[in-house]
């Protein structure tokens, strides 16, 4: 008799580990990891000066020539490694709120988090002449109160549902005309500095913005990990998750927090990046086919997307210096454009 | 037995106060549920019969008194431990788009697993039994999304039996159900509490399919209070059926089962209604 689940299940003997995993996800997660890791090779011997992959392997570990080693070291991997945390983290933040609102619109950069975080930002920079570190500390505190202001706003019943998004689009409005406003009040030079942060970027980002961003997601994927089976059951709502024996109010807190701190550390280590967070788990669902969450497989997504997109401007724009948060911006703007269009069709806003 | 009661049921309640925010639902309701019983609880649309449902199934707080389950008040349990003793069927439920039936009847064993004993050959044997026995083995491949109602319903009921609780709370499990199919998820009802030591406690909307299926009868009336509660032979008359409902009738005996079966009085007088009259019951 076969299995009436998908995916394969693995059981030891005596059964004290049985675990179901779904072939397809898994192959499409390696492929996923495989791509990553193809990027990240080009991306650390491209650029102004070509180096071999032998030449950056023996950097990385500390083998390589005074040059080479500082190329890599300083100049490439701590940007790359921001990138590929920032889109894994913004992934993941996404994917968890998705999962959450039931809707592929609850992402933190549409309902608010993104533009609660400028304002944190802008506030610094503008108002109180921050540097880059204290500007960080803002765009993370702003994204926290804009997630607080939807929370007490929207949270009556549930984050089930429309409710929550149009909320947070409301908010999410809202500070767009408060940043906008506080760049007009700015003088040029506070302006110039505002206007670079509103770009989100990668460029120059040190080991600093790498520590902050990795560390967070040490701590957050596996919390979001442990907390996977219950987001997949909250799926069902709220009424049948507590019948099958899930703490609805703490686990959905649980993974509000997780998804709120990873968007707003990702956002105060890079600035605002558009369409990760949105885009990356609708596009691993596309190739893994599961129902769940699939943190994972959007995690990786994430950070494949971003430093792909770092290493394409790199490489189309080489003098510019062009911020991937342009061309991801670009994207999200066709990407949710085609979304709204077909939630649209398919008569979901009813 | 600390307050000396005779009959302690596995699941009551006592003195319930039920509010949503600033709506009072229920005030001062008790109920107790049988062992063993299979429990229907019928009444007029809006009365509380979903939300007195909820509480008892830990879903609702109430505003006073309390809901005890086995022997101990429900809050007090880990929310897991109560979901292996007692199972809900909401009255909507929201399957994720793309989940196939069987993934999704698999969720209901969530109460049994652990983190990497995520699939053990017996959950693996009682899903597949839920699905025989609700006739959805066949639809296991397929998506959610794109059966019709009644096999979704049925898809719902496998998973909350896959829960494998001794108690079943149904909220209203027959609506979107053609009558054929309405009588073969309550019998499949009846052959749980018979066969297989069920305690079953549902809400249905149809009072002669309640007073047929229902060993415990719990009639509400609008306000949240109860009418009256016992076997449906021997509280369903034409004045309860008036009074809480509203509606002018006539109660027959079920040519089929001898239990009640309530005939809506026709505004225009019937010539045929003398042949009834012979064997109305009497009202009580
Ligand atoms: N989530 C809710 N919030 C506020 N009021 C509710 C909610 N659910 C039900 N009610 C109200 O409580 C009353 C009882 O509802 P319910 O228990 O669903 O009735 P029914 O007997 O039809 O199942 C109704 O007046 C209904 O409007
Ligand atoms: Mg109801």
């Amino acid at each position: 008799m076969s299995a009436p689940v998908t995916g394969r299940v693995l059981r030891t003997r005596g059964e004290g580990l049985s675990l179901r995993v779904d072939g397809r996800a898994l192959g499409a997660s390696l492929g996923l990891a495989v791509a990553l890791v193809a990027v990240m090779l080009v991306t650390l011997t491209t650029g102004e000066y070509e180096l071999s992959v032998p030449e950056v392997l023996a950097a990385l570990v500390g083998q390589g020539d005074g040059g080479a080693e500082f190329i890599v070291g300083t100049l490439r991997l701590p940007r790359l490694l921001t990138a590929l945390f920032v889109g894994a983290a913004l992934a993941l933040s996404g994917a968890i709120l998705q999962s959450l609102s039931g809707n592929p619109l609850g992402s933190p950069d549409v309902i608010g988090f993104t533009n609660g975080a400028a304002t944190g930002a802008l506030l610094v920079i503008i108002v109180l002449g921050g540097g880059m570190t204290q500007t960080a500390f803002g765009a993370f505190a702003g994204g926290l109160a804009a997630a607080l202001l939807i929370y007490l706003l929207a949270f009556k019943g549930g984050v089930q549902g429309f409710r929550f998004i149009l909320v947070g689009i409301g908010i999410s409005a809202l500070a767009l005309s408060v940043n906008s406003y506080l760049v007009t009040r700015a003088s040029l030079h506070d302006a110039v500095a505002a206007h670079a942060w509103l770009i989100g970027s990668v460029n120059g980002r040190g080991w600093e913005q790498v520590a902050a961003v990795g560390g967070t997601l040490a701590v957050l994927l596996p919390v979001a990990l442990g907390a996977a089976r219950r987001l997949s059951l909250l799926q069902l709502g709220d009424a049948t998750a507590t019948a099958l024996g899930v703490g609805v109010q703490r686990s959905r807190l649980v993974l509000i927090a997780t998804s709120v701190l990873l968007a707003a550390v990702a956002t105060a280590a890079a600035g605002p990046i558009w369409f990760v967070a949105l885009a990356a788990p609708q596009l691993a669902r596309g190739l893994t086919r599961v129902a769940g969450p699939g943190l994972a497989s959007s995690a990786l997504m994430g950070g494949l997307l971003l430093t792909a997109g770092d290493l394409a401007v790199q490489l189309l724009f080489p003098t510019s210096q062009l911020p991937v948060g342009t061309a991801t911006g670009c994207l999200g703007g066709l990407y949710l454009c085609w979304l709204l269009a077909a939630q649209w069709r398919k008569g979901s806003y009813t | 037995m600390a307050e000396g009661k005779l009959h302690v049921t596995r699941l009551y309640a006592e003195n319930l106060t039920l509010a949503y925010d600033e709506r009072t639902v229920a005030t001062e309701l008790g109920v107790a549920i049988p062992d063993d019983s299979f429990t229907v609880i019928v009444g007029p649309n809006a009365c509380g019969k979903s939300t007195l449902l909820k509480a008892l199934a830990r879903m609702l707080k109430p505003r006073g008194g309390a809901v005890y389950l086995d022997g101990k008040g429900i809050g007090e349990y880990r929310t897991r431990e109560v979901a292996r003793r007692l199972g809900l069927l909401p009255q909507t439920s929201v399957a994720p788009s793309g989940i196939t039936v069987g993934d999704l009847v698999a969720r209901g064993r969530y109460p049994h697993q652990r983190m990497l004993r995520q699939w053990s050959r017996a959950d693996e044997a009682v899903v597949t039994e839920a699905m025989r026995l609700t006739g959805v083995l066949e639809l296991s491949g397929r998506l959610v999304d794109e059966l019709s109602g009644g096999q979704r319903q049925r898809v719902w009921l496998a998973m909350v039996l896959a829960q494998q609780t001794s108690i079943l709370l149904l909220d209203e499990p027959t609506t979107f159900l053609d009558i054929a199919h309405q009588v073969e998820v309550l019998d499949l009802c009846a052959d749980l509490h018979e066969h297989k030591g069920h305690t079953l406690v549902a809400v249905l909307h149809d009072l002669n399919q309640a007073c047929r299926y229902a060993t415990h009868l719990i009639v509400m009336r609008p306000g949240g209070q109860i009418a009256a509660q016992g076997r449906p032979g021997e509280i369903v008359t034409a004045d309860l059926v008036r009074e809480v409902f509203g509606l002018p009738c006539r109660v027959i005996d079920d040519p089929e089962t001898g239990t009640p079966l309530i005939v809506p009085a026709s505004r225009r007088s019937s010539p045929k209604a003398t042949v009834v009259a012979g064997i109305e019951r009497s009202g009580a």
